[in-house]
């Protein structure tokens, strides 16, 4: 059980000045597993993230990578996070190939290593027919699927990504989805979003938070409905906003 | 330290991708060339004949050289901060960032790499600059210590401006708020030794603490190991207060 544990955030809180983003979250990932965080704006979804991907340090709590501190030793621990951050981090000026290689060296990958990585990654993410163009010609679409090679393309033992279908379209949005499914077979996945089906299109388990809490975590075998799930637990401090969307789903 | 080459690189690769470098290096050299030919000119036509047969005239290397160096500095001061304001105020506005500080490197990683790609192309511009004064070598025989100490002042007064564009590109989204601030600070530094100067509140103070005063010794053909020392300080002290702000990032918000 331990072993195959890749991701372990225990008590993990963020505050900002006074205002708390996140609360005492335990947050853990088993191999082959695709976890979904969900939650309202504001819940704390990406600042979870960014804490397990080493760019925010937790005020409190401890992060191991496939049994590695982050806190302690993040180089060697970030060697086995990939992360897409909710702006795919590309540089408009490289051409795909050229981004991607510099990724790869920036993940200290050598030699045929490199290139056999970059020509996997490019192919999962089916990027062949764009390898040579400017990253700025790209569409929103494309460039979300470069994210993606770039977060996928060392082979990490966790793949991280924040809300990586926003803005595309529904065509693209499928291949994603099922591009993280492929993923959720050797890597583990992270996956935050705001979409409630797409969880349950590709995600083994949900973690709900709100306001900074964990306030679901279960596995989605056995849900009836995700959607009824979310708002009791969302809105139920909030009466008057749970009678509106209940109203809407009806 | 292959991280901070591969950054460097990239870097450097990288501001060829854009007109910005070309336009710059293009720019700059016309505007130096002209300055060099001006200088050339009047040496060769008024100045020449006048000090012909005197004893320890001025030659080619103070009279030229070191004027061209001199104005290489003051255009530089213009420049830099066009240079330096992408390099992290870019990427905060890009949204990019997050692709190095989520890299296995650390952050004085990425900081010497972004730098150490901008030394590169002040190498490139000093070494181009440098072509004009080693084509006089053809015709005459220039004070090769004296421009090697100019060459060394140059290249060390662009890294410190370098060095300070780079810290305030940190603080930033706004490349252009980063470049302004650059101007500023530059600019501050040069008017510090403006008034350490001026008659009748000259301060050794104020010359000691602006770039300038230690720029003016090496082009004099003079290398002092204090000069090299300010610079270095300079530098190094800029360096680590970037590495800071973007540790501190991590940290607090």
């Amino acid at each position: 059980m331990e072993s195959t544990m890749l991701l372990a955030a225990e008590g993990l809180s963020r505050y900002y000045n006074e205002h708390c983003a996140v609360e005492n979250l335990d947050l853990h990932l088993k191999k082959g597993e695709v976890l979904g965080l969900l939650g309202p704006n504001g819940a704390g979804k990406s600042t979870t993230m960014q804490m397990l991907t080493g760019n925010l340090a937790p005020t409190t709590g401890s992060i191991q990578i496939n049994g590695i501190d982050l806190l302690e030793e993040p180089r060697r621990a970030k060697q086995h996070i990939g992360y897409l951050p909710e702006q795919p981090p590309v540089y408009r000026d490289l051409t795909v190939n050229e981004y991607l290689d510099y990724c790869a060296k920036l993940h200290g990958l050598r030699g045929a290593g490199r290139i056999q990585a970059i020509h996997l990654a490019r192919e999962r993410c089916s990027l062949q027919e764009v390898q040579n163009r400017l990253i700025a010609n790209l569409s929103k679409g494309y460039k979300q699927r470069v994210g993606i090679a770039q977060a996928i393309l060392h082979n990490p033992a966790v793949v991280i990504l924040d809300e990586p279908t926003v803005g595309l379209d529904p065509l693209q949005i499928r291949e994603i989805r099922k591009l993280i499914r492929e993923l959720g077979q050797e890597h583990s996945v992270i996956l935050s979003t705001h979409i409630l089906p797409e969880v349950q299109a590709v995600c083994d388990r949900v973690q709900i938070l709100n306001r900074g809490r964990t306030v679901f975590n279960d596995s989605l075998t056995g849900v009836e409905s995700l959607e009824k799930i979310f708002f009791e637990l969302v809105y139920q401090e909030d009466p008057a906003l749970a009678d509106l969307e209940a109203e809407k789903m009806e | 330290m292959n991280m901070i080459w591969t950054i460097a690189l990239t870097e450097f690769r990288r501001m060829f991708y854009s007109p910005l470098a070309w336009s710059i290096l293009a720019i700059v050299q016309f505007i130096l060339a002209w300055i060099f030919l001006l200088g050339l000119n009047e040496y060769v036509t008024q100045i020449q004949p006048a000090m012909a047969g005197r004893e320890n005239a001025p030659g080619l290397s103070d009279l030229v050289v070191s004027a061209l160096y001199l104005w290489a500095g003051v255009i530089m001061l213009a420049v830099m901060p066009i240079l330096t304001m992408r390099l992290f105020a870019e990427e905060r506005m890009n949204q990019t960032l997050p692709l190095l500080t989520s890299a296995p490197i650390s952050i004085s990683q990425i900081v010497l790499g972004k730098y150490l790609g901008l030394l590169l192309l002040i190498l490139l511009m000093v070494s181009m600059l440098t072509l004009m004064p080693a084509s006089l070598s053809l015709g005459t025989d220039l004070d090769w210590g004296k421009l090697a100490a100019a060459i060394f002042g140059l290249f060390l007064l662009l890294a410190s401006f370098a060095a300070a564009g780079l810290f305030l590109s940190a603080l930033t989204r706004q490349p252009i708020i980063a470049a302004v601030s650059t101007f500023g600070l530059l600019l501050f530094l040069m008017v510090l030794y403006i008034s350490g100067n001026s008659q009748g509140s000259s301060s050794q103070l104020f010359i000691y603490l602006s770039h300038f005063g230690h720029f003016l010794s090496f082009l004099e053909g003079l290398f002092d190991s204090s000069d090299l020392v300010y610079y270095l300080l300079f530098i190094l002290g800029f360096l680590l207060l970037t590495i800071r702000k973007l540790d501190n990032e991590r940290l607090q918000r």
